[in-house]
């Protein structure tokens, strides 16, 4: 099994109301709106036609709205359902929900927040609204690691396991948040760069005015 | 040539027995496990019937010789765990390259439970951190791996209610690759606050004892417990002394990849999990003997289940039962629980009972069998463990 | 019933629906609206929260919740009962 090289043949990086994909500014909102509405906002941009996007807690919402603006763009369907792999991690695990369904507890426990209370749904909400099949895993740590970002999807490409890995940072609790996903493959495509840590950084380190 | 993976043993404890032998008793004589809540605290008790294990944790402590701070998922899985290891009569265990593949649901929760209790009460002193040490699953594993002295390969699995089944194939595959000569494969998970409180938000959980692949059912009772069963090399089962009790033969998972809880309403994840395992063994529906089926009592379940069983075995079916009528859903543990019967089952022949079935459903295609027998001629028996987020798995256990 | 299609669009976070887009007697689940089992629970929590109303068997659910009608109709019976 040896190392071959792999690129990013897109990304979306969402953080201060910004979105950005490839590396470029998309749309952009007010700073000062509520997480909530420009989530709303978002999806009238960006998608709608998904009801159960309201339905969603925001580390899903945030998870799926990127996946949406990335994978628009990008050739997805080249891939068989089973060859798509993420990998996905964040700071505070489902926190931001786990601490809303506990404040239901003491009175009606809400069904539609516990069935969000772990990281990992958010993953599951994009296979569902994407087909895909593939391997998924959901990593919590301290900091966005674009050295692990890019040895575990590396390895997934690399063991045959995926030919493409939809693979980042979805974080978020109460009104902080940030996403920053990357879509790795195999093969070149156009205005591809290399699947390395030093252009994933750069990727994610994207701020407005620069 | 990869070696096969033969079953050498087994062993169980749950809400019906405190070993195999118990529990196959419980099972001639219709004794089912649900009660009370006894041991387990909390504001719930006297309305959800639930399968504990009927001893506290200083009598379990005794029983697993470890100390009795340490989590009640921990101790149920040693005991188990040594059963089965007493059962397959391989002897000293450091004579071997040795695997334990063990999963669970709740880690030690039980006692991060205990700890917040005391905390919150008193946030200056309450609670010793000692409590939440072993927290995390693969904790409560690796304390059962020291006690044993396994080193070789250890492993946690946390896939809901199919843990304990991806257990039996991670293990199978660990032997076919010959990575070890032995692993003891299966799950545990002890009752706790958090499991039952979060199965009453999805409201599944029956206030009366459970019936399932019943018309009548509505809904799951917890339970809890832990089993193991011993997998061993071609080489090995050669050396056993009383002989493998079977062979793993065929395995396969699938995932719906429908909702965060719910089974698809066709059961496509438990269909392509049976038909895996089929094509894996190479063998035909009509093969199975006996169908240890998942069959929680949830409305849901039960009938994804018997569509996907039609959709597969139709027009000729296997009798069927679900042991958890008896064991409650013992979650991470219930796969390895039921390997162990169901491996059982092939060695004795035995068809285990359903307990209180009266009303045949619509969506399932036969009524389940309800007395205990044994003796019966079961060539190829399966046990499916299908579980929240469409983790389906199916095994297959078959005769030499 | 405008009262309860506006407490069902709330609870279940249908934003893009409207009180006057559910009609009284059209499904409210697969084909109708396209809600799912958790909504179904959603919709328990609902008359336990608006109404004071214990749902014992959530199975009773699929009959209960059919359409914004029948849950009315369930209502109005349940608050006649004494108690």
């Amino acid at each position: 099994m040896s190392k071959q090289t792999a690129y990013i043949t897109g990304s979306c990086v969402v953080r201060k109301h910004q979105v950005y994909r490839n590396g470029a500014l998309l749309w952009q909102e007010a700073p000062s709106l509520e997480l909530q509405e420009f989530l709303r906002k978002a999806y009238d941009r960006f998608s709608g036609q998904y009801p159960k996007f309201h339905k969603m807690d925001p580390l899903s919402k945030l998870g799926w709205l990127a996946a949406e603006v990335l994978l628009r763009e990008a050739p997805i369907e080249d891939h068989l359902p089973e060859q798509v792999a993420i990998v996905l991690s964040n700071r505070s695990a489902s926190l931001d929900t786990d601490l809303r369904y506990y404040n239901t507890v003491k009175d009606i426990p809400s069904p539609a927040l516990f069935v969000y209370t772990l990281p990992n749904i958010v993953i599951g909400e994009i296979c569902i609204r994407h087909g895909f099949k593939g391997e998924h895993a959901f990593f919590t740590m301290d900091s966005f690691d674009a050295e692990q970002v890019v040895s575990y999807a590396q390895l997934l490409l690399d063991s045959g396991v995926a030919t493409a890995c939809l693979c980042g940072w979805v974080e978020v609790m109460d009104q902080q948040y940030e996403v920053a996903l990357f879509l790795a493959e195999r093969q070149q495509r156009e205005g591809a760069v290399a699947f390395t840590a030093a252009e994933v950084k750069k990727l994610y380190a994207q701020q407005s005015g620069s | 040539m990869s070696s096969q993976a033969w079953i050498a043993g087994g062993g169980v404890i749950c809400g019906i027995g405190a070993n195999l032998q118990q529990c196959l008793e419980a099972f001639r004589q219709m004794g089912t496990g649900m009660q009370e809540i006894q041991y387990l605290q909390t504001t719930h008790r006297g309305i959800f019937p639930v399968a504990e294990v009927k001893a506290d944790n200083t009598a379990l402590a005794a029983q697993a010789g470890m100390p009795a701070h340490l989590s009640r998922t921990a101790l149920l899985s040693r005991i188990a765990a040594q059963e089965a290891w007493e059962a397959a009569g391989l002897g000293d265990i450091s004579q071997y390259r040795v695997g334990f593949v063990s999963a669970n649901t709740v880690g030690g929760m039980d006692k991060t439970e205990d700890f917040f209790t005391d905390y919150l009460q008193n946030p200056q002193q309450g609670g010793h951190l000692r409590q939440v040490m072993h927290h995390e699953c693969g904790s409560v594993t690796e304390l059962v791996a020291d006690a044993m002295g396994i080193r070789h390969h250890v492993s946690t699995i946390s896939t809901a209610c199919s843990s304990g089944a991806n257990a039996l194939m991670y293990g199978a595959r660990l032997i076919r690759n010959n990575m070890v000569d032995v692993v003891i494969a299966g799950g545990t998970d002890a009752l706790t606050r958090f499991t039952l409180n979060g199965f009453n938000t999805l409201m599944i959980l029956d206030q009366q004892p459970c019936r399932p692949l019943d018309d009548t059912r509505t809904g799951l009772n917890l339970g809890e417990g832990a089993g193991y069963v011993v997998l061993v090399s071609d080489a090995l089962a050669a050396r056993l002394p009383n002989g493998p009790w079977c062979r793993l033969s065929g395995y396969a998972n699938a995932n719906d990849a429908y909702h965060q809880t719910a089974s698809s309403p066709e059961g496509t994840g438990n269909y392509l999990a049976m038909k895996g395992a089929l094509t894996m063994s190479g063998l035909q529906p009509q093969d199975i003997g006996y169908i240890n089926v998942h069959g929680t009592g949830t409305q849901n379940n039960d009938s994804s289940e018997g569509k996907a069983i039609e959709r597969l075995f139709a027009p000729d079916y296997p009798p069927v039962s679900s042991t958890k009528s008896f064991t409650g859903h013992t979650l991470g543990a219930s796969g390895g629980i039921e390997a162990v019967f169901s491996a059982l089952a092939v060695q004795q022949g035995i068809i285990y009972p359903n307990a209180r079935f009266t009303t045949p459903m619509k969506e399932w295609p036969v009524a389940p069998a309800t007395v205990f027998s044994g003796g019966n001629r079961l060539d190829h028996v399966m046990s499916n463990s299908f579980g929240f987020a469409g983790n389906c798995s199916s095994l297959i256990f078959s005769k030499g | 019933m405008a009262d309860l299609k506006s407490q069902i669009i709330e609870q279940l976070n249908l934003q893009e629906v409207k009180p006057e887009d559910i009609g009284d007697d059209q499904p409210l689940f697969k084909d109708g609206l396209g809600l799912d089992s958790i909504d179904a629970l959603e919709l328990i929590v609902l008359l336990q929260q608006h109404y004071s109303i214990r749902l014992a068997n959530p199975d009773q659910g699929p009959e209960i919740f059919y359409s914004v009608r029948t849950m009315a109709t369930y209502i109005t019976a349940q608050q006649k009962q004494p108690g």
